[in-house]
């Protein structure tokens, strides 16, 4: 798993410490994949900042998508159960 | 005359506006039962509302028992207005998203990248496809793109 924001390293570092997420942490801080996947929410950072909208991709070996969720409302994300419920798309 | 009591439901009203504003980004956001739906924070807001109508009522029907003829519209019209940017922010700003059309979707190849993770190292997505996690070989590769904490 990995998870990408416009978040510099070293504020993923904190935040992985802080609460223990041994993932990885990818920092796109000039949004340049976020914007290749068309994933840009404009200016919706403090400060007018680009960031990317809030989306999961479930890839398989290949690379391939067999699962994404693009939520229509920010506060709204994909639950646990239903990431686990996606992994059977890859067994 | 006597001296007037304390409205204090007018003060709690105000108080619980506040807790149930705030509770929202501190404690009911982190559980995807309370966050999805604010319920918790809808139910803290009818309370402080029931709270400030015990309080105004107190302050204009009975005006000789209690204060807060001043203070009751000033804490209401607070309360109010609070509420209001809750309200704004989880279902209207909340929804303001963009369409993504362009988004990889289902049975779409995604396109490799190279970022750098929270080390300042430099990690592709085929590599996070090819590298052995756990001595076994990865069937796969969630990517989670999320607001960030800017």
């Amino acid at each position: 798993m990995a998870a990408i924001s416009v978040d510099p390293p070293d504020v993923s570092r904190n935040l992985a410490t802080k609460r223990g997420y041994t993932y990885t942490i990818l920092s796109d801080p000039k949004a340049e994949v976020i914007r290749r996947y068309d994933l840009l929410h404009a200016g919706a950072g403090e400060g007018g900042q680009d960031i990317a909208r809030p989306a999961e991709f479930l890839l398989d070996s290949r690379g391939i998508v067999r699962w994404m969720n693009l939520t229509e409302d920010f506060w709204v994300r994909a639950t646990p159960e239903q990431l686990l419920e996606a992994t059977k798309q890859i067994e | 005359m006597a001296k007037r009591r304390l409205n204090w439901p007018l003060w709690a009203g105000f108080l619980l506006t506040l807790v149930a504003f705030a509770s929202y980004i501190f404690v009911f956001v982190n559980f995807p039962i309370t966050r999805n739906f604010p319920w918790v924070n809808l139910l803290l807001f009818a309370g402080a509302a029931a709270l400030l109508i015990l309080g105004m009522r107190r302050a204009y029907k009975q005006p000789e028992r209690y204060r807060g003829k001043v203070a009751g519209p000033v804490l209401t019209l607070f309360s109010a207005m609070i509420c209001g940017l809750f309200i704004f922010q989880i279902f209207v700003l909340g929804r303001q998203l963009p369409v993504s059309a362009a988004a990889p979707h289902v049975g779409s190849k995604a396109a490799d990248f190279t970022l750098q993770d929270a080390n300042g190292k430099s990690v592709s997505l085929s590599d996070l496809l090819a590298s052995p996690l756990n001595g076994r070989q990865p069937r796969g590769v969630l990517l989670v793109f999320y607001r960030g904490y800017w």
